[in-house]
């Protein structure tokens, strides 16, 4: 059999506080293929950001291991960029500089300077942010924020990217342009994504495979749904969708039905 | 049965029409406006910023001028200021020789003094901030030892470093250096503590060494705050060296106010004053500028 590409064995983690361990994750097994697109879903507090973590290096696991080409992952690193909930633009950089300092560190040895110039603009272009390349992060909106959060990430090329609630911060519209720029830059690059997200249209929209958590403490994966909308996906069009409507359904009354948070209003 | 209300297909957020068509950007130009009227809007605005103060001194120098007027009044009224002290007020630049010079020659000294005191605090700060804002074992050990220190008035400090240094030039500038540092160690390392996670996450996944971290993040997220250390520390030095100079004596503004002192032209240490505030005032402006090109206008949270 072959391996997969990305895998999560028996993940689980507690935190240790004092004489208190609160147990978040159990028993988290999952694999993910290349090219695959992944959105994990569940309620506030069901350790989706802390899985994330670990697979991205910042957290190590409890217990199990997550391999990604077969190598256990034990440290953060560029093969695992990680797009952040609220951009981690650094403040004192340009837009051009946040994405460089990533691309400058990664090819510092294998590419040259003007390959490294080519490839961050190439990056920048990507989001559309091109334009903007000399302004610094409090300057541009927080659309283009995270567009350029983005842009740092896909420029590290990455074997799995990451996201984080990419796009929670954010107002409505400029969540899904960010959406559709997301859906485009995934059918051009074919790149493997990780997606954390409360927001279920977002993740049926965009996924091959919808992840569904149980409530913590000890939260583990309560259903995986696989979403066989043809790609490329409209959102107007899907809109009327039956099928659409259908995923859309299974992942709410997941989430509303059989595993609501009592006692805490949504 | 709250969940079955929630489960209706078709939501608003998806039924939000998206245009796909993305529009040509257009630099925004701001409408012309005739040249009278921006002349008049700048005037505006000069008038309200220094208006407010000159009423206040000129209320401030009118009511002087009444109080120290009735003949028997222990100080100068502002008229006899000037007159007793107009030497000293128009030329900054004479030079008799010794101690009898002109203000500029006093300020400059002075002026030199906090320089060098203060670069050496800048430089000693900054790192030890760092120090003690990075590593654990650093803040517990030495923490309680600066905050300790930080609380010593300048001029306690002066007995011991004379025995020290065994020389007065020496000493004034340890008294600046001591009586700055503190402001600057202590931002600096609450600086260096406050660094978003974020950005050390940032770090951690395009895999920065420490030294890159330390340049490329440690130090440009900690500028606001050093800067901020900076201004007050200047503040301080500034406040330290007028008050070490009349001991030690020489050249230099403090001793000139006690010189005058004692040959009771109190008339020149009103202009002295007067200059010694204005000089405080612009090297605390100095930093804050130097201060906010440096951090991009990135200002502390």
């Amino acid at each position: 059999m072959e391996k997969p590409y990305l895998r999560f064995e028996q993940i689980g983690m507690s935190f240790r506080r004092g004489q208190m361990a609160t147990e978040v994750l159990r028993h988290i097994d999952l694999d993910i293929a290349k090219g695959e697109f992944v959105s994990m879903i569940g309620h506030s507090g069901c350790g989706k950001s802390t899985l994330l973590n670990i697979l991205g290096g910042l957290l190590q696991s409890t217990t199990g291991e997550v391999f990604l080409e077969g190598k256990v992952v034990d440290e953060p690193g560029p093969d695992r960029a990680i797009v952040f909930q609220n951009h981690s633009l650094l403040p004192w950089l340009t837009v051009y500089g946040n994405v460089a300092i990533a691309v400058d560190k990664v090819f510092g040895a294998s590419k040259s300077k003007a390959e490294r110039h080519d490839w961050v603009m190439h990056n920048l272009e990507l989001v559309q942010m091109a334009q903007a390349r000399d302004k610094r992060p409090h300057e541009v909106s927080g659309g283009m924020k995270q567009r350029v959060g983005i842009a740092r990430a896909l420029a590290m090329q990455p074997k799995v990217l990451l996201m984080d609630e990419p796009f929670g911060a954010l107002d409505a519209l400029t969540r899904a342009h960010l959406q559709d720029s997301v859906m485009e830059i995934h059918a051009r690059l074919g790149n493997t994504v990780l997606m954390i997200t409360h927001d279920v249209d977002e993740a049926v929209l965009l996924s091959d495979r919808v992840v569904m958590m149980t409530n913590g403490p000890a939260a583990t994966i309560g259903e995986v749904l696989p979403i066989t909308l043809p790609r490329p996906r409209r959102r107007l069009e899907l809109a009327t969708d039956l099928e659409y409507a259908r995923c859309r359904a299974a992942v709410l009354e997941f989430l509303y039905a059989r595993h609501r948070v009592p006692s805490r209003a949504a | 049965m709250q969940a079955a209300t929630k489960t209706d297909p078709v939501s608003l957020a998806a039924a939000v029409p998206v245009p796909g068509a993305t529009a040509e950007i257009v630099p925004f130009r701001a409408p012309e406006r005739p040249a009278n009227d921006r002349l008049k809007e700048i005037a505006n605005k000069t008038a309200s910023t220094l208006l407010p103060p000159l009423i206040v001194l000129g209320l401030t120098l009118v009511a002087w001028q009444l109080l120290c007027s009735e003949p028997g009044a222990r100080l100068p009224p502002p008229t006899k200021v000037v007159t007793d002290a107009w030497d000293f007020i128009v030329d900054p630049f004479f030079d008799n020789g010794g101690i009898d010079k002109g203000a500029f020659w006093h300020i400059s000294k002075s002026l030199g003094r906090v320089a060098i005191g203060f670069s050496l605090a800048a430089v000693c700060g900054i790192a030890l901030g760092v120090l003690v804002g990075q590593s654990r074992w650093a803040m517990r050990g030495l923490d309680p030892i600066f905050q300790v220190l930080r609380t010593v008035p300048p001029l306690a400090w002066l007995p011991l470093s004379l025995a020290g240094f065994r020389d007065s030039n020496p000493s004034a500038l340890f008294v600046i250096f001591i009586t700055s540092i503190w402001p600057i160690i202590i931002n600096t390392s609450v600086g260096v503590r406050n660094i978003p996670q974020d950005y050390r996450n940032v770090a951690a996944v395009i895999r920065l060494s420490w030294w890159e971290v330390f340049w490329k993040i440690t130090l440009p997220a900690t500028v606001p705050y050093i800067f901020t250390g900076l201004r007050i520390g200047v503040g301080l030095s500034w406040l330290a060296i007028v008050a070490a100079e009349m001991l030690i004596g020489g050249v230099g503004i403090g001793f000139f106010i006690w010189d005058a002192w004692n040959s009771s032209r109190i008339s020149d240490i009103i202009v002295a004053l007067v200059y010694i505030g204005v000089v405080g005032f612009l090297l605390d402006k100095l930093i804050a500028t130097v201060g906010h090109f440096v951090s991009h206008g990135v200002s502390a949270q």
